[in-house]
């Protein structure tokens, strides 16, 4: 109990001090967090509502593959995409490694089957209500997908909401490919292993709170976002 | 009146069959007819007859195991799908207002929004949802949303209409406006196609019935010719009531 | 669509703030990339050093801390310009492969067995480590190894075998085999309690000691020297030599090697310079 009210109590210190380091981590886990979240999206929602309304060889596999990667252990998406970046790896002449961007594809490529696999069960459901009338108005299959998206909106703004909670809370691959580097690549759940790892779990916790109230304030803006729109039409 | 386009209409159905994916039965089973423009024709049956398929073999949306479906009109070269349009028994609206969902198959077919918009304005005005125009279509009670799929179909100035039992989901009412824009857009040209079960709503709308049972196309005939004198003993147990499927 | 348009414009602006407020997405030219182990990062001295050589040398020092198995794994792939470990027996392996053209010891410290306060295996004040993991192993009192091949990994490993037991076959499970970095190693032995062996750096400056004390040090052999490895250019040719050359000049000057000595966060120097040795291989 002593330890959570020391954390607590460090959390708020941290926050009217306004730490500059703090502020640092913050800014990178955020920006980190929402680029990776974005590739995610633009690569997985058009990818999975293909997988969810087109009809093709290899579709079903192909579903079973990326429902799958749904538990894809982060640490193992670190070591491929740090394999890829080294030096000695095929891209490593791009030197992203070590750099927020290697952070941003390791975290894109945790993302996407989330992403992904829920928009092809929106999209596969939406389909299945839709898809005569939608035929019958002119809509070809491949003409339907950005109509049957915008009407999955709610769901997919679910799905996108947990794709960055992974992001924000995932740490195995952003210490593997980003180094954990002071005012480089050092981001809220890395800073958090470093306390942790330095013995000063007061910090840690602290770290971690902020981490939680970080996530909160993105969902709760999220929700009343949507409570808004829903007023709107 | 509609627009006029070169037409697509006759439709000839020869010998159209539908077996079941099983396999082991037909659920439509040779059924040859002609529909021709002008006349608002009521497919009529029990549950199960197969209107609601041959409807949507009529449509295109199902292809057919065997005979053929085919549009004989001029217009037919550049598409027969366009000329049509469809109203399911329920209503299928997507999330947005009521004057975009009507305008949404204008818009997918290119129209610029000049005439779009009129349309559009035309179409509510002959449904009487022009002061629903901006609200949320699927909040609407289910009457009103069957009302702003009609006016979807209308704003495309469709040479065939179809519709799939559009009242047997809502109270008599709604049933009544529904019949009531059902009645107006043949007049405006469209040549109409409905299947029902209800026998009431036959006679209120009929100028031509096609009976099906088990498949089967039965009788073709004038809707006065059917009611006074059907030939198929089946036709004369649906119409005392007798013939529930 | 009102709600929307406004929610991208936050989202845009927290994008922009976010943007300005952290660092660069890619690396810089003049970043010197230094493969260290954690007992240099945790203890702080990298810290205290590294901002003192970027202000002399206008060159920046990216330090990325992992296990010295790790720190020498990267440095084989050629992922860091240079290496500060200590594991000597890896370190002349590593200079063996051709991957490491020189090496340089800088400074030391110690290695302490740390245990619960009340010594169940009764090691307080035993000169020899060997001896005192012996007794541990008799003691069947927990034990908590690294167990990651890192330099204090194996110099634990040399203990046990100079000890003549072997922790792993023995039987009861008192020997836990981490697999985990020093401040992990020494969280779990505070709960446990457990013995368990650590950098007198790391052991300084770690904040949840629990019950553990300090219960043997001083043999030579617990003796821990960090040494710098300069990379093969031949086998390397894209890294900064030059710049890492630059590092490793500076540990080893006089005004680096007091650097380190006076690196004193509690009062006393946790690293202790090595007289100034010719560069050897």
């Amino acid at each position: 109990m002593r330890d959570f009210a020391e954390a607590f109590a460090t959390a708020l210190r941290l926050l009217a001090e306004r730490d500059p380091a703090l502020v640092e981590i913050v800014a990178l886990s955020l920006r980190v967090s929402l680029a990776a979240l974005a590739c995610a999206c633009a690569a997985g929602i058009p990818l999975g509502a293909v997988l969810g309304a087109v009809r093709f060889p290899g579709r079903g596999a192909l579903r079973v593959l990326v429902n799958a990667l749904l538990g894809l252990p982060p640490v193992v998406v670190g070591l491929l995409v740090y394999l890829l970046l080294s030096r000695s790896g095929p891209l490593g002449g791009l030197g992203l490694l070590f750099t927020p961007a290697a952070m941003v594809i390791a975290q894109a490529l945790l993302v996407a089957p989330i992403v992904t696999a829920l928009a092809a069960s929106t999209v596969e459901a939406l389909a299945e209500e839709y898809g005569d009338q939608l035929r019958s108005l002119g809509a070809g299959r491949w003409r339907m997908l950005p109509t049957l998206v915008l009407e999955g909106r709610a769901q997919l703004f679910i799905a996108v909401l947990a794709g960055l909670g992974r992001a924000l809370g995932e740490v195995g691959a952003v210490i593997l490919v980003g180094g954990n580097i002071a005012h480089a690549t050092r981001v809220m759940t890395t800073a958090i292993a470093l306390e942790t790892s330095r013995g000063d779990l007061a910090l840690a916790l602290a770290l971690g709170m902020l981490l939680i109230g970080v996530s909160v304030l993105l969902n709760g803006g999220a929700y009343a976002l949507r409570q808004a729109s829903l007023r709107h039409v | 009146m509609f627009e006029p386009a070169p037409p697509i209409l006759p439709l000839a159905l020869e010998r159209v069959s539908l077996r079941a994916p099983a396999g082991d039965r037909w659920l439509v089973e040779d059924v040859s007819a002609r529909l021709v423009p002008g006349r608002l024709t009521v497919l009529l049956g029990p549950n199960g007859a197969g209107k609601t398929l041959t409807l949507r073999l009529c449509h295109g949306l199902v292809a057919p195991t065997s005979g053929r479906v085919r549009w004989l009109g001029p217009g037919a070269a550049g598409g027969p799908a366009r000329r049509q349009a469809m109203v399911f028994q329920r209503p299928v609206l997507l999330r947005r207002s009521v004057a975009a969902n009507v305008a949404w198959p204008l818009r997918l077919r290119g129209l610029p929004r000049g005439a779009r918009r009129r349309r559009v304005d035309a179409a509510l005005a002959a449904t009487g949802l022009a002061e629903r125009a901006r609200h949320a279509a699927r909040r609407l009670s289910v009457g009103e949303q069957q009302r702003v799929a009609l006016a979807r179909a209308w704003a495309l100035e469709p040479e065939v209409l179809f519709l799939d039992e559009p009242t047997s989901a809502l109270d008599p009412g709604a049933t009544a406006a529904v019949e009531t824009l059902v009645r107006a857009i043949a007049a405006e040209g469209a040549t109409v196609v409905l299947t029902t079960h209800d026998l009431a709503q036959a006679h209120r709308l009929a100028e031509e019935v096609w009976f099906m049972h088990g498949g089967r196309l039965l009788e073709q005939a004038d809707a006065a010719e059917f009611f006074d004198r059907p030939r198929s003993a089946e036709a004369h147990a649906f119409l005392k009531g007798e013939l529930l499927w | 669509m009102g709600p929307w348009r406004r929610a991208a414009r936050a989202v845009g602006a927290l994008l922009a703030s976010a943007a300005l407020a952290a660092p660069a997405w890619a690396e810089g030219a003049a970043t010197l990339r230094l493969g260290s182990t954690t007992s240099v990062r945790d203890s702080g001295l990298l810290d205290a050093l590294l901002p003192v050589f970027q202000a002399k040398s206008g060159i920046e020092v990216q330090a990325i801390a992992v296990g010295t198995g790790q720190a020498l794994a990267l440095a084989a792939r050629g992922d860091v310009d240079l290496v500060l470990v200590h594991d000597r027996d890896a370190e002349k392996a590593f200079v063996a492969a051709g991957h490491g053209a020189e090496r340089r010891e800088l400074f030391y410290n110690e290695l302490l067995l740390v245990g619960p306060r009340d010594d169940p295996a009764g090691v307080r004040g035993v000169e020899d480590p060997a001896e005192a993991l012996r007794r541990v192993a008799a003691a069947r009192a927990p034990f908590a190894s690294r167990g990651d091949d890192s330099g204090t990994h194996r110099a634990e490993l040399r203990l046990w075998e100079r000890a003549g037991v072997d922790p792993r076959g023995a039987p009861g499970d008192w020997y836990r085999e981490l697999g985990a970095g020093m401040g992990a190693t020494l969280n779990t032995a505070a709960q446990l309690p457990a013995y368990a062996l650590v950098d007198e750096a790391t052991w300084d400056t770690f904040r949840n000691k629990g019950a553990l004390v300090a219960l043997v040090r001083g043999a030579a052999e617990l003796r821990n020297v960090y040494s710098v490895i300069l990379l093969n250019p031949a086998r390397r040719p894209g890294l900064k030599h030059a710049e890492a050359r630059a590092l490793a000049d500076w540990l080893a000057s006089a005004e680096g090697r007091q650097a380190v000595a006076g690196y004193r966060p509690r009062g006393k120097p946790l690293f202790h310079p090595l007289p100034a040795p010719p560069a050897r291989p």
